[in-house]
């Protein structure tokens, strides 16, 4: 008889592969990149190419010189080109978004030991670091060719001068315009439809839970009511939600596997810390975005999440020996 | 519906067997008794290099308060005594005996000495429990536990339920289904005779859903019998494992440091009551055990009842031929057996499942990095971070797993079947598991 495979229990897998997963995230930003492409021009299709090829091809050369093996197929350098795509503004120099994205693949993720070990969303580090590096290019919003402002920075203007005016249940945001997406901003993050929609495919593929996505947006939510000075205006609260890449990042970026913690308790910690940092940045911040900076927070403070964040393990918990007594 | 949180679903593969009758299988070749065919402290040897044994003789006495009797399950003479390998990759004595194929039974046994479906209620509790450590009876799910020590736990008037375990979510395996089908009497008279044993507990047959028929002709013959009832389990994998199973049923919580009779319950195998009952009215101690042989590499998948003692090999070659060569032998299920390196070894008590396979996941799939997904911790059945135990059995941390609860750690492989980086992690918990306690048990002696 040929030799016999001895391996330890158990014997079978399931046929889901980390490949499966990012390929799932990948099809999940197909709507907001069609999106994309329909609301600022053929060239947002220039943008997602060389910003994913420059991710994987960062990812294999980076991986070739250290002499390891080339995971580029697994996908995971795709999902971090394709993130960046959608983070940036439409009229981006080609330069910068390559910059970009070798920061991402080789500073945050391939010198903290590749897949899986860095802290940060590579992503959002490299929309914060392109940011700061770039900020003129990387806050120059354009709608039909012309440069304009944010719904969220006219908003922010408004607030200012009402506060002189003593006005009160102004409609400081275009609701509409902003759920389907008619509004400037960077490619990915204008429509809340198109968002929704890979978010729900995500859901349904249980790639991810709403557990992170519905903390952060509640507790969000519930700091604007309390702390905004136009907590009873829904238009303003709701407007909120729905600018500034606040759902893309929800369901997005802060459902990163690598960087949330990992018991449900802690997740949810780490939403709610999320929810409320964002909004803080919101109401008291320089700019009036938040979004990128309050998940890298909370990539932040994952580690010590995680280290006094634990499940409670089935037959350790108080109730094992009260069912004895009640009976 | 009952049920536990977590688990999977793996391949069932069950209708390869599900409706092949149990066949006989005759003893044949030499036979071999190793002295550790249960859990607990191995068995001392009784009898000497030539002497003359009968079926259904003690060969092997318990030697400690958690252990059994090896019974010779032929007629024959012992033809010697030495070290030899057991299905698990162990070595351990046994008693080796030359078949006389004459099947002369023991004065104690044999059918000629069986009573009627209604004389044991005349036996105390005490003589129960003595006939089951007499017939060398130990569980049949697989830990082969001795059932005389569970039978008798300190409380046994506490015990209110009796958990008949009928669940079998091991992929592939469908002995106890075939126990319940054709023995469905037998296992209903068993549970009245645990009744009598344990006189203030109600007798739950758990079955998971995917037995229709069994839990159908089951519930048709308890229908008027007070305490003996049927529960429809959930089909989920590890539903049979003895915590989920409690738990499932009866809400109560078991770990690692508590006995189930500890939350006043008592879980037996299928195959366990049955056995029980042939010993107590057949008057047929165990001698041998229902296999479900199954896998691409067998020509007739099947369940088949062998006799303890009888060589793989021989088994195989006259019984069970391979249709292919597999690539993989298990003793046991797909998610919690045993890979097989020889077959040259003897069937023994804690013989389980026989499957063989053409091809293996394992040579399919490359290990890749964690990726922190948590689908692990999602089907975990005890609510553990495996994730995180992982990184603890690569950096050999012995404190921060026990923090962890590592030690809770049933190893049903659940984590390890979810894994979409492949990671082997039910596998290194088993040797952290190991490690941690000897760890641990070293730092108390030091204090």
């Amino acid at each position: 008889m040929e030799k016999l495979n001895v391996s330890v229990s158990p014997h079978v897998r399931d046929n889901i592969t980390t490949q499966n997963i990012m390929l799932d995230v990948l099809i999940a930003m197909i709507p907001m990149c069609a999106y994309g492409i329909w609301h600022f021009g053929i060239r947002v299709l220039l943008v997602i190419l060389v910003s994913v090829l420059s991710a994987v091809i960062s990812e294999a050369v980076f991986q070739k010189v250290l002499g390891r093996k080339i995971l580029v197929s697994d996908f995971s350098a795709a999902v971090t080109g394709m993130i960046i795509a959608l983070n940036v503004p439409v009229s981006i120099p080609i330069w910068m978004l390559v910059v970009g994205n070798v920061f991402a693949i080789v500073i945050v993720k391939g010198l903290y030991g590749g897949l899986g070990q860095n802290f940060m969303n590579p992503a959002l580090a490299a929309r914060c670091f392109m940011t700061i590096s770039f900020t003129k290019a990387m806050t120059t919003w354009t709608l039909d060719a012309v440069a304009t402002a944010t719904p969220l920075e006219i908003a922010r203007g408004m607030l200012k001068e009402q506060n002189a005016m003593m006005a009160v249940n102004k409609e400081y945001f275009d609701l509409a315009a902003c759920f389907t997406g008619k509004i400037p901003g960077a490619i990915g993050e204008v429509s809340a439809i198109a968002i929704l929609v890979g978010a729900i495919y995500l859901l349904a593929k249980k790639i991810i839970t709403l557990r992170i996505p519905g903390v952060y947006i509640l507790s969000f939510i519930l700091f604007m009511i309390i702390f905004s000075p136009e907590r009873n205006n829904f238009n303003y609260v709701v407007g909120h939600l729905l600018s500034g890449g606040l759902l893309f990042g929800a369901f997005f970026m802060a459902t990163d596997y690598v960087t949330s913690p990992k018991a449900p308790a802690g997740q949810m910690i780490y939403a709610a810390f999320i929810g409320i940092m964002n909004g803080i940045f919101r109401l008291y911040g320089a700019s009036a975005e938040g979004t990128s900076y309050s998940i890298l927070l909370g990539n932040m403070i994952t580690p010590l999440i995680d280290k006094y964040v634990i499940t409670v393990s089935f037959g350790l918990d108080k109730k094992v020996f009260k069912d004895k007594k009640s009976e | 519906m009952y049920t536990f949180r977590g688990g999977v679903h793996p391949f069932e593969g069950k209708d390869i067997t599900e409706d092949k009758a149990v066949i006989n299988v005759s003893p044949k070749g030499e036979m071999v008794f190793a002295v550790d065919q249960h859990i607990g402290a191995p068995a001392t040897v009784c009898v000497n290099v030539g002497d003359v044994v009968k079926k259904g003789q003690i060969i092997a006495e318990p030697s400690g308060f958690i252990s059994a009797n090896i019974l010779s399950s032929v007629s024959g003479k012992v033809k010697s005594i030495e070290d030899r390998f057991s299905i698990q990759g162990t070595k351990s004595t046994c008693i080796v005996i030359e078949n006389d194929n004459l099947d002369t039974w023991d004065e104690k046994w044999g059918p000629d000495k069986a009573i009627s479906d209604d004389a044991w209620k005349e036996y105390t509790r005490d003589k129960i429990i003595e006939i089951v450590k007499d017939a060398g009876i130990v569980g049949l799910g697989g830990a082969a536990f001795p059932t005389h020590i569970k039978l008798n736990p300190k409380n046994f008037e506490e015990i209110d339920t009796v958990l008949i375990n009928g669940a079998e979510c091991e992929p592939y395996l469908t002995s106890d289904y075939r126990d319940m089908i054709e023995s469905k009497d037998s296992l209903i008279c068993g549970c009245k005779i645990l009744q009598k044993v344990f006189p203030n507990a109600v007798i739950k047959i758990c079955i998971e859903d995917n037995k229709p028929s069994a839990i159908k002709s089951l519930a048709e013959l308890t229908a008027n019998e007070e305490k003996i009832s049927i529960v429809t389990l959930k089909t989920k994998y590890p539903q049979g494992g003895e915590r989920q199973l409690i738990y499932a049923v009866t809400k109560r919580k078991v770990n690692s440091k508590k006995l189930p009779s500890e939350v006043n319950v008592i879980v037996d195998n299928v195959g366990t009551v049955v056995a029980i009952y042939d010993a107590v009215v057949r008057r047929i101690p165990l001698l041998g055990r229902v296999i479900t042989c199954s896998g691409d590499a067998f020509l007739k998948p099947g369940n088949y009842y062998v006799p303890c003692g009888m060589n793989y090999l021989t088994f195989i070659n006259e019984t069970c031929p391979f249709i292919a060569t597999p690539k993989k032998i298990i003793n046991g299920g797909t998610m919690m057996g045993t890979a097989v390196a020889d077959l040259d070894v003897p069937f023994s008590k804690k013989s389980n499942a026989l499957l063989a396979f053409i091809e293996d996941d394992e040579d399919i799939y490359e290990t890749t990095p964690c990726i922190n997904c948590k689908r692990c911790m999602d089907v975990c059945p005890i609510n553990l971070m495996p994730m995180s135990m992982m990184k603890c059995a690569l950096s050999l941390q012995y404190e921060e797993y026990n923090r962890l609860n590592g030690l809770e750690c049933i190893e049903c492989g659940c984590c390890t079947y979810v894994c979409p980086a492949k990671r082997p992690l039910t596998q290194n918990f088993k040797m952290m598991k190991k490690k941690t306690s000897e760890y641990l048990k070293a730092k108390e002696a030091g204090k």
